[in-house]
């Protein structure tokens, strides 16, 4: 079981080099969409069904957009990375900031003790022995998403809104200058 | 060990962010980013041989109280996903506007035609 | 891009499993408070029916059946609705606060049930809304409305 999610850490280690570090920016795609199912096989094996649900979708769609939007016939691929002195700073900064972030972990309860065993009255542990009761939902993820813990839900979607608003923003003055089809002109209106 | 692999993927997504010169490379290393910080966040509130925190009729309460993961990571996770798919929209939709206006994907070349 | 959409292979089994995945998707939103589920999944999962459209059929033909100003509209729609579900709170006589869940207090109902958890469906159904046309418009946006192209060729 331990094994098996270190296994998988690993293949989306590795996943994630290869779509760094591949000249094919298509390949490159397809190996982050393999990290991201890395992940949602993770999160199923950590009992986490519900979170594992989305992004199944969500990374079809990033697939599907970032192959359509960004990558097309006859892109110029180039190679090479920005600089060589300053390639070496950001080498050396990352392994120092790498090597500081592993006595973090020292701090850490093991894999497999959740923060909240440890703490007597811990939210989380509240939520789950009032949850049916206070809210009537039989799934506590739900009962904390939309009940407890609305707000997060409110500011994610006032997030949500406010990326697309500027997604929208950055593309239209583009399609303001020409505008050939009629629903684009529809739109912009 | 496993939180250290899940940071070595971390990592490896900020090397790609700080290094590469391909804007769709950087959006990448963002991505990847993203998804080694999602798993992090629900590793921590995993238990061992827990179960879901999901009720269901025949399954005792207390057993649910015994044995549940942890949910809050879990719901937090959520809403960070769909937020990071707004996000990656965004960069990508800035990238576009980069590439229609200096024809490279390279920032480099987009600095230097910058002036 | 191919406007015309595919072979009318991937056009007839489109046709065939449309309807159940937007079942599905449906069922994922109304009953998350029970089952694994919720706004989340079943709005992804919903807007993914119209990806598939899109894809399948070409532009045209997915336009026709949800047209953009649709999409914003029920984006707005999903934001108010769930905005409003939280003012009911402060507004009703039960709690007074924002986000109560005024109507599993007044009315428990028994677990388990379809209709039990308050307000938990009412916003399940405002995020799913709200999800599921952001994500569609993302996609219009990013994949359909414009052609990439390279301003030295236009030189």
């Amino acid at each position: 079981m331990l094994e098996f999610i270190g296994l998988l850490l690993l293949f989306m280690v590795i996943a994630a080099i290869v779509a760094i570090e591949t000249r094919d920016l298509l390949a490159a795609v397809i190996s982050v969409t393999a990290v991201g199912f890395g992940v949602i096989i993770a999160f199923f094996y950590m009992r986490a069904p519900d979170v594992a649900i989305v992004p199944i979708v969500v990374e079809v769609l990033i697939l599907v957009i970032l192959i359509r939007a960004t990558l097309r016939v006859g892109l110029r691929t180039f190679i090479g990375n920005r600089d060589f002195f300053g390639m070496m700073v950001t080498m050396a900064m990352l392994a120092v900031i790498f090597l500081a972030g592993i006595r973090v972990f020292n701090d850490f309860p093991r894999f497999g003790v959740p923060v909240m065993a440890r703490i007597v009255d811990a939210p989380s542990r509240f939520y789950i022995a009032n949850g049916l009761k206070e809210t009537g939902a039989a799934n506590i993820v739900t009962a904390v998403l939309l009940d407890y813990r609305a707000y997060d839900t409110l500011g994610e979607a006032t997030v949500l809104f406010t990326a697309i608003m500027g997604a929208i923003a950055v593309i239209r003055k583009k399609a303001r200058k020409k505008t050939t089809e009629p629903e684009v002109s529809e739109w912009e209106e | 060990m496993l939180y250290a692999l899940c940071f070595l993927l971390f990592m490896v997504g900020l090397y790609g962010v700080l290094v590469k010169r391909n804007l769709i490379k950087i959006i990448i290393s963002l991505i990847i980013m993203e998804s080694a910080v999602n798993v992090f966040i629900v590793m921590v509130g995993y238990r061992k041989d827990g179960i879901a925190p999901i009720l269901n009729k025949t399954m005792q309460h207390q057993e649910l109280v015994q044995r549940a993961v942890d949910p809050v990571p879990q719901a937090l996770v959520l809403t960070a996903i769909v937020i990071g798919l707004g996000v990656t929209a965004m960069t990508i939709a800035i990238a576009m506007r980069l590439y229609e206006r200096f024809g490279t994907y390279d920032i480099q070349e987009i600095k230097r035609l910058k002036g | 891009m191919a406007d015309k959409g595919m072979t009318p292979i991937v056009k007839t089994i489109t046709g065939w499993v449309k309807g159940f995945i937007m079942l599905f998707g449906i069922y994922i939103v109304l009953y998350g408070h029970l089952t694994p589920g919720g706004g989340f999944a079943g709005g992804v999962i919903l807007a993914m029916v119209f990806v598939l459209l899109t894809l399948a059929y070409g532009r045209e033909e997915a336009l026709r059946r949800f047209r953009i100003g649709v999409a914003s509209e029920l984006d707005s729609i999903g934001a108010l609705m769930f905005l409003v579900i939280a003012i009911l709170g402060i507004a009703g006589t039960l709690g007074g606060k924002f986000f109560t869940n005024y109507i599993a207090k007044a009315n428990p109902g028994t677990p388990f049930e379809l209709f039990s958890a308050g307000i938990i469906p009412l916003c399940n159904i405002a995020i799913a809304l709200k999800v599921a046309s952001s994500l569609f418009l993302v996609f219009i946006l990013l994949v359909l409305m414009r052609v990439i192209h390279d301003p030295r060729e236009k030189a």
